[in-house]
C-alpha cells in the first residue's frame, strides 16, 4: 500500500537555526500516530510545513502521490488535510453551531452565496449538528464560542477541522491545558473520532500516557531531526529516546 | 420562533417605512423633508460603511472618496450634458466607484490595521486635492450649483420618495448580505483571519469584495445627495465626511447591523437641534460621543439590546 503522506528529506532553517533537519517519514492510510519531542524540537514547524503555512527550504511533502510544496494553505485544505491548533483557533463571537457550519459551507463551496440567509442552508446545519453530536457538544450549539470551557473550545477546534472532511487530520497538542480527567475523556474521544470519520491521524502530544495508549506509531523529534520511529513498545525501550526525552525512570 | 422573528422584522420595516413615508404628508415646511432626506442618505452611507468596519473589521477613513465620486459623476454629467444625464450619471458613479474600489482596494488590502486606515485616508485626500485643484473641470472649491433632476423628479416630494425607495432597498440588500454565508465569512475574517485560511477561503479576496460592495452603495448615497442639495462640493471628499460616518457608527453601535442606522438618525437630529441654538454644536456632539464611548461602548443599539436581554431574563426568572 502507498503511504498517504510522505515527507522526503524536508529541511527548514530560521536564520542559522535548523528547525527541521532532513526529516523523512511515511504515514500509511488509516494510521494513528504521535509525534513527541522536547519543546523546540520542531514539531509544530513540521505541521506548518505540511499544511502550507511554511515553505520547506528543501524536500518534498507528498500527499496522495502529489507534491504539496509551494501550494497555498487554502488549496491544501481542500486536498484533504485538516488541522486543529495548539491554542484553539475559533470564531469567538459566533455560536458553536455556526463555527462548524461555516466550515461545512466552505467545503460545499457555498461561501460566495450572498443572498440566501444562513438559516436556510439546512444541509450544512444538519451536518454541523452531526459533528457536534460526535463531539458531545450538541447541548452547547447555541452558545457563543467564547463562552465555552477551555477543553470544549479545543474540541470545537477539532470539529471545525472535521467539517472539512479531511483524510488526514493533524492535531497539535489536543489535551494541552486540560485537567487529567478531561485528558482521559479527550483521549477516548479522539480514538472514537479516528474510527468514526475513517481518519489518518497524527497528533503532537506531551502526555505520554495518551501517546502510548492510542498511537500505533510514535515518532520522536529532537532538534529538528527524526530521532526514532516505531511502535510504542519500541520507543519506550529505545536507549536514545530515553536519554534525550523520556528520562530514565519511566 | 423563526416565524416570530420574521414577523418582528416585517413589523420593524413597516414602522420605519411609515415614519419616513409620512414625512411629506405631515410636514409643516419643506425643511423637515430636506432633513429627512439627509437622514436617509447618511443612514445608507453609515450602514454601507459599517459593512467594512463592524462586519469585516476594516476601518476605512476614506469612504468619502466614493461618496464624492458618486456625487461628482452626477453633478458633472448634468453640468456638461444636461439634466437628462442625471440618472445615467448616477449609474456611472456606481460603475466608476466599483472600478476605483477594485484598483485602490488591490493596493489597500495588502496592509492591515492602522496602515489600512491611513492609506484609505491618503487616497481620499488625494482625490479631494484633484477635485479641488482641477478648477476648470470640477469648479474647484466653488463646486457646481443648480443641478436639477429631469422631469417629474425635479419635484422634491417625488424625489424624496425616490430616495426612500433606493435607501430602503439598499439597506435590505446589505442586510441580506450580512446574514448570508458570505457575510458569515466576513465576520470570520474579522475575528480570526488565520483560521479562515484553514477553511480554504481567501481572506484578501473576501476583503476586496466587501470593500467594493461598500464603496458602490456609498457612491449611491453620494449620487442621491446631489438631488437633495442640488449642488456638489469638494467637502464631500474631505476627511471630516469620512469621520462623520465613523461617529455615527460608534454612536449607534458597530457590532449591530442597525447600529449605524440609528446612529445616523440621532447624530443628524442632534446636529440640527443643537445647531439651531449655538454655532458650537460640534463641541456638544464631541462631548456626547466621548460620553457614549466611555460609558456605553456598545452604542445605542447594542446597549438597548443588552438591556432588553436582561429585562427578559429577569421576567423569566421572576415568574
Amino acid at each position: 500500500m502507498d503511504p498517504l503522506l510522505k515527507l522526503e528529506s524536508v529541511c527548514k532553517a530560521f536564520g542559522g537555526l535548523q528547525v527541521t533537519n532532513d526529516v523523512n517519514m511515511s504515514v500509511m492510510p488509516g494510521e494513528i500516530s504521535a509525534i513527541i519531542g522536547p519543546n523546540g524540537a520542531g514539531k509544530t514547524t513540521l505541521f506548518n510545513q505540511i499544511t502550507g503555512n511554511l515553505l520547506p527550504d528543501t524536500g518534498k511533502v507528498i500527499f496522495k502521490g502529489k507534491d504539496l510544496v509551494g501550494q497555498t494553505p487554502q488549496k491544501i485544505v481542500f486536498s484533504g488535510i485538516g488541522r486543529a491548533f495548539q491554542i484553539s483557533s475559533l470564531f469567538p463571537d459566533e455560536t458553536v453551531l455556526d463555527n462548524i457550519k461555516v466550515a461545512c459551507l466552505s467545503r460545499m463551496d457555498k461561501t460566495r452565496k450572498f443572498w440566501r440567509p444562513m438559516l436556510k442552508f439546512k444541509q450544512a446545519t444538519d451536518e454541523a449538528y452531526a459533528i457536534l453530536e460526535s463531539l458531545g457538544l450538541e447541548n452547547q450549539a447555541q452558545r457563543f464560542a467564547f463562552e465555552m470551557a477551555h477543553g470544549d473550545q479545543k474540541l470545537l477546534d477539532i470539529g471545525i477541522a472535521l467539517a472539512l472532511k479531511p483524510k488526514l487530520l493533524l492535531l497539535d497538542e489536543p489535551t494541552a491545558g486540560m485537567s487529567p480527567e478531561e485528558r482521559k475523556t479527550t483521549q477516548n474521544l479522539i480514538q472514537k473520532l479516528w474510527k468514526e470519520f475513517d481518519l489518518t491521524l497524527i497528533f503532537i502530544e506531551h502526555d505520554m500516557d495518551m501517546v502510548f495508549d492510542i498511537a500505533q506509531i510514535v515518532r520522536v523529534l529532537q532538534q529538528g531531526t527524526l530521532l526514532a520511529e516505531g511502535s510504542p513498545e519500541e520507543i519506550q525501550n529505545n536507549k536514545e529516546v530515553i536519554t534525550a526525552y523520556l528520562g530514565e525512570d519511566l | 420562533m423563526k416565524t416570530e422573528s420574521r414577523f418582528k422584522e416585517a413589523y420593524l420595516w413597516t414602522v420605519i417605512l411609515l415614519i419616513f413615508g409620512l414625512v411629506p404628508v405631515f410636514m409643516t415646511s419643506t425643511y423637515q423633508m430636506n432633513l429627512a432626506s439627509h437622514i436617509l442618505i447618511w443612514v445608507l452611507f453609515a450602514t454601507a460603511f459599517n459593512m467594512l468596519w463592524g462586519l469585516t473589521g476594516m476601518l476605512s477613513f476614506g469612504q468619502a472618496l466614493y461618496y464624492g465620486l458618486g456625487a461628482y459623476c452626477v453633478g458633472l454629467m448634468v453640468k456638461y450634458l444636461g439634466s437628462a444625464w442625471f440618472f445615467p450619471g448616477m449609474a456611472m458613479g456606481l460603475v466608476a466607484s466599483a472600478i476605483v474600489a477594485l484598483l485602490v482596494g488591490l493596493l489597500l488590502i495588502r496592509v492591515g490595521g492602522v496602515y489600512f486606515t491611513m492609506l484609505t485616508l491618503a487616497f481620499a485626500q488625494l482625490m479631494y486635492q484633484i477635485m479641488f485643484k482641477w478648477y476648470n473641470f470640477t469648479g474647484g472649491d466653488d463646486g457646481v450649483v443648480g443641478i436639477m433632476q429631469p422631469g417629474i423628479f425635479s419635484n422634491p416630494i417625488v424625489y424624496y420618495y425616490f430616495i426612500l425607495v433606493m435607501v430602503m432597498a439598499s439597506i435590505w440588500i446589505l442586510k441580506r448580505i450580512a446574514y448570508s454565508p458570505f457575510g458569515m465569512v466576513l465576520r470570520c475574517v474579522n475575528q480570526n483571519p488565520d483560521r479562515v485560511r484553514f477553511l480554504g477561503r481567501r481572506v484578501r479576496r473576501n476583503q476586496l469584495r466587501i470593500y467594493i460592495i461598500s464603496s458602490v452603495f456609498i457612491a449611491l448615497a453620494g449620487g442621491l445627495m446631489v438631488g437633495v442639495d442640488n449642488s456638489i462640493h469638494t467637502d464631500m471628499f474631505v476627511w471630516t465626511t469620512s469621520g462623520e460616518v465613523i461617529l455615527m457608527t460608534v454612536l449607534g453601535g458597530i457590532n449591530q447591523f442597525f447600529g449605524p442606522f440609528i446612529g445616523a438618525i440621532v447624530l443628524i437630529l442632534i446636529e440640527d437641534i443643537v445647531g439651531a441654538y449655538t454655532e458650537y454644536w460640534s463641541l456638544i456632539i464631541g462631548t456626547i460621543v466621548l460620553f457614549m464611548v466611555l460609558l456605553f461602548p456598545k452604542g445605542l443599539v447594542g446597549e438597548f439590546l443588552q438591556l432588553k436581554h436582561r429585562f427578559l431574563k429577569l421576567k423569566k426568572h421572576g415568574g
